[in-house]
């Protein structure tokens, strides 16, 4: 059957959700994002909605069960609030999520309480290279097997906490084939770089660039021990959130230009009474809702385990990043000269927006 | 029930039927008939007549909701999925040929006005025909030549002749799809009908229009003309002409009074919001099938598309496949929203008219696409890409053009009354 209800849960969590983002983080987003400092209370507050949490089991400290449509909605209202603020609360599923989902039985009993037993704690991971051509399915990093350890070299770019991080998974290319490593706090060849990335938006986010210069990990810290892992699942999940996160975005951007457009007046007329301010809302309106559906669809598709899944994943990701660009904008636009000058959100909604071809391994559902 | 994307079975299974339908029956004659214009294609009407019959589907027509046709399916619990089976029936018959579509008899858009502006009576009344021993058509007027988009300022009247307890009807009519089928008495045919939009009241403007079923062979009700198209030429575009078309009383749909409401307004609204995600579907019908076929004749000269990677490592070929992908499957996901909400009750003019924008959007730039990368293969007539790219363009146009959906959908969004932004 079709059905786009969602679950009482989904409702109660999204509305939680939803009252964070709307109060929290939109509140904080235009200071965190000039000053590059995203108080570590707002993160804290995040972190008790408890997204990560409901998606382990109990047996691993958690109490729920993975579902990658909750995760799709969840993120989707989180980043209407702020995408920085976002990404920081998500950052520990990074790590965690592909060990719930590709890891053996030993990986899950270590790590999985240890990062959601208490409050936020910087675990992370590290998938983009500083490359134009970055493709997560063809990384430069590299693994080899030397004995009963794994070398890792190579350069991972925007991690986000990678300073303070307990632990990261590190992908890189083994065999030709894209692997996950557990690489703890301190490992020897492991440098962070000194400096926070510089970006065109996500001020707010500390991240920065990883060398891996002949890092050894035992082989038991490979994602998925001998038989290592299929990363299109995670990688899957990944596409997902970024392009739930730009659902939210533009979202966040035709709200407040749609809002502004009622008030704004010009040739006697609101500015929404032109058709073509009206026209460009109707179709901003009309490219969510067919992103919105399009990322839905995948979700349900990877928790229903359907064999196109990866595919749908990719195009609804694909789709998602065009879309943002596109919708950011006209929100733009629609502000005029006002949506230039840093005191409105729309301008950071566009350095966002455009942002989403390049986010995949940012966030996780 | 929560999210979930799995289609219904009973549609998965006529999905299946229908792709044979659409092989055996349509795409083997599309050609045949978008060089013949104005020939009717028989065999196909009498087949889809059986076919129907059989399956006791009288009409394309939906069913009236929560009435005695859903009944058994209620008391199973089972969710709705009346609206939600006819886009998947449509887009998959559209994607055998839409003008063939077009040509399906039951009733069609004129039936359709019955359904959503008549009453039981009246739907009792007009509708029974199309489970008739042969296929019949109804057909919808609205558009004049002085009234496209603004259909408020239609100049046809009708007017009550107190003495027959009749309507007296006058006017004419451009445009109508199916009109000659449903009026002109071809053998092979039941008798049809028109629905005729005109005012009762000139000076109350919208509140005025009503919609009127004129028999086939009501005297001074006749077809003047048949256009010659850019597509779809398989499916009949009428101009009719009315003078002194005398119908009985109880065929006014609705209400006859003119409270200075705009309910009979609503009633034409009520109609667009039930079919324009089926028109949607019908475009993404016509989409699909280029789409597939472009896929069909990259394959054959060994390029695949590698979904997965990222645009920088992409063809120029292979990103504009992907982009298509996404757009038809979203647009066919909004499609579907919009008759899931119909089918459960939600109102749905914003899902609805969002369709429709998406899918005329979709429906022509993937047309157009598909023709672009095929080259000569996509121009000439030799291939069926170049109809396709004729015949996806009208759903941009009818049902509400792409800006009159964009202007309904911006109203809804800016909760802006007709006179606050036009
Ligand atoms: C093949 C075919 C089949 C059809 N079948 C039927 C049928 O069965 N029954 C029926 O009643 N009609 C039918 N139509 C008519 C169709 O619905 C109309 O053609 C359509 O609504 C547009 O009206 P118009 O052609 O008069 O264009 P116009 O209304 O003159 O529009 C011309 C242009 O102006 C734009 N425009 C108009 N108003 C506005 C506005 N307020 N803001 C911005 N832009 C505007 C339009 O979008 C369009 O681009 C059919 C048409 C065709 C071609």
């Amino acid at each position: 059957m079709y059905s786009f209800e969602l679950t009482e849960e989904q409702q109660m969590l999204i509305e939680a959700v939803g009252k964070y983002a709307g109060n929290d983080l939109r509140a904080a987003a235009h200071d965190a994002e000039e000053n590059h400092d995203l108080p570590k209370k707002l993160i804290s507050k995040g972190w008790e909605l408890g997204l990560l949490q409901a998606s382990i089991p109990e047996a691993y400290g958690g109490f729920g069960e993975r579902s990658a449509v909750t995760g799709v909605l969840a993120v989707e209202e989180m980043a209407f609030g702020d995408l920085a603020g976002t990404l920081a609360v998500m950052t520990p599923s990074l790590f965690a999520t592909p060990i719930l989902l590709a890891g053996t039985e030993e990986q899950k009993q270590a790590y999985l309480p240890k990062v959601i037993e208490g409050d936020w704690a910087p675990y992370t991971a590290a998938l983009i290279e500083y490359a134009f051509d970055f493709d997560p399915l063809a990384l430069r990093t590299t693994a080899t097997l030397a004995g009963d350890e794994y070398v890792l070299n190579g350069e991972k770019a925007f991690v986000p906490f990678a300073k303070e991080a307990e632990a990261m998974i590190v992908y890189a290319s083994l065999e030709g084939k894209t692997q996950g490593f557990i690489v703890p706090k301190g490992a020897a060849g492991l440098t962070i770089g000194d400096e926070r990335e510089k970006l065109m938006s996500l001020n707010a986010l500390p991240m920065y660039r990883v060398k891996l210069d002949n890092v050894k990990v035992p082989a038991s810290n490979r994602l998925g021990g001998a038989s290592g892992m299929d990363f299109e699942p995670v990688l899957a999940s990944m596409r997902l959130a970024a392009a739930s996160a730009a659902v939210g975005v533009a979202n966040a951007a035709f709200e407040y230009s749609k809002n502004y457009a009622k008030e704004r007046e010009a040739f006697g007329v609101k500015i929404a009474q032109k058709q073509a301010i009206a026209f460009m809302l109707a179709e901003m309106r009309t490219e969510i809702e067919a992103s919105r559906l399009l990322t839905w669809e995948a979700a349900w598709k990877l928790d229903a385990g359907k064999d196109n899944a990866f595919t749908e994943a990719y195009l609804a990701y694909m789709g998602a990043a065009d879309m943002a660009m596109m919708v950011t904008d006209r929100a733009v636009q629609i502000l005029g000269g006002h949506g230039y000058i840093r005191e409105h959100p729309v301008e950071m909604w566009m350095r966002n927006g455009r942002g989403f071809a390049t986010f995949t391994g940012l966030a996780i559902i | 029930m929560p999210i979930e994307f799995d289609p219904p079975k009973p549609i998965v299974q006529t999905q299946f039927v229908l792709k044979t339908v659409a092989e055996e029956m349509m795409r083997s004659k599309s050609r045949y008939y978008d060089e013949h214009e104005h020939e009717i294609p028989w065999d196909y009407i009498e087949f889809m007549h059986t076919a129907m019959k059989a399956m006791g589907a009288g009409s394309l027509a939906p069913k009236e909701k929560g009435n005695g046709h859903e009944g058994e399916e209620q008391k199973e619990k089972r969710p709705p999925i009346a609206y939600q089976s006819l886009a998947a029936q449509i887009e998959a018959l559209a994607w055998g040929d839409v003008g063939f579509y077009l040509c399906t008899p039951g009733g069609g858009l004129g039936a359709a006005a019955v359904q959503a502006a008549g009453t039981p009576e009246q739907r009792a009344k007009f509708l029974a025909r199309f489970a008739g021993e042969k296929p019949t058509f109804a057909a919808m007027c609205m558009t004049e030549a002085g009234a496209g988009s603004d259909t408020a300022s239609i100049r046809a009247r009708a007017v009550l002749d107190e003495k027959t307890n009749e309507w007296v009807l006058n006017g004419e009519k451009i445009f109508v799809t199916a009109g000659d089928k449903s009026l002109t008495p071809y053998e092979k045919l039941g008798k049809g009908f028109i629905v005729v939009w005109a005012s009762i009241d000139p000076s109350a403007g919208r509140a005025g229009m009503r919609a009127f079923v004129v028999e086939a062979g009501t005297p001074g009700v006749r077809v003047t003309k048949l256009e010659h198209k850019l597509g779809i030429r398989v499916s009949d575009t009428a101009a009719i002409s009315l003078v002194d078309v005398r119908v009985p009383f109880d065929h006014i749909l609705g209400s006859p009074t003119v409270e200075k409401t705009t309910t009979g307004f609503k009633g034409a609204m009520a109609t667009f919001d039930a079919t324009r995600p089926l028109v949607a579907a019908s475009g993404l019908g016509v989409a699909r099938a280029a789409l597939e076929f472009l896929k069909e004749k990259l394959a054959e000269n060994g390029i695949q598309i590698r979904y997965g990677l990222p645009r920088q490592k992409l063809t120029a070929i292979e990103r504009d496949v992907i982009d298509m992908d996404i757009m038809l499957k979203s647009a066919w996901l909004m499609v579907i929203k919009a008759v899931w909400m119909a089918d459960n009750k939600h109102p749905n003019a914003l899902e609805s008219s969002m369709s429709k924008v998406k899918a005329g959007d979709v429906g022509t730039k993937i047309t157009q696409k598909v023709v672009e990368i095929l080259g000569p293969l996509g121009y000439s007539r030799e291939f069926l890409a170049e109809k396709w790219f004729r015949d996806a363009k009208i759903t941009d146009i009818y049902e509400g053009t792409g800006q009159i959906n964009r202007l309904v959908v911006a109203r809804q969004i800016l909760g802006y009354s007709g006179a606050e932004l036009r």
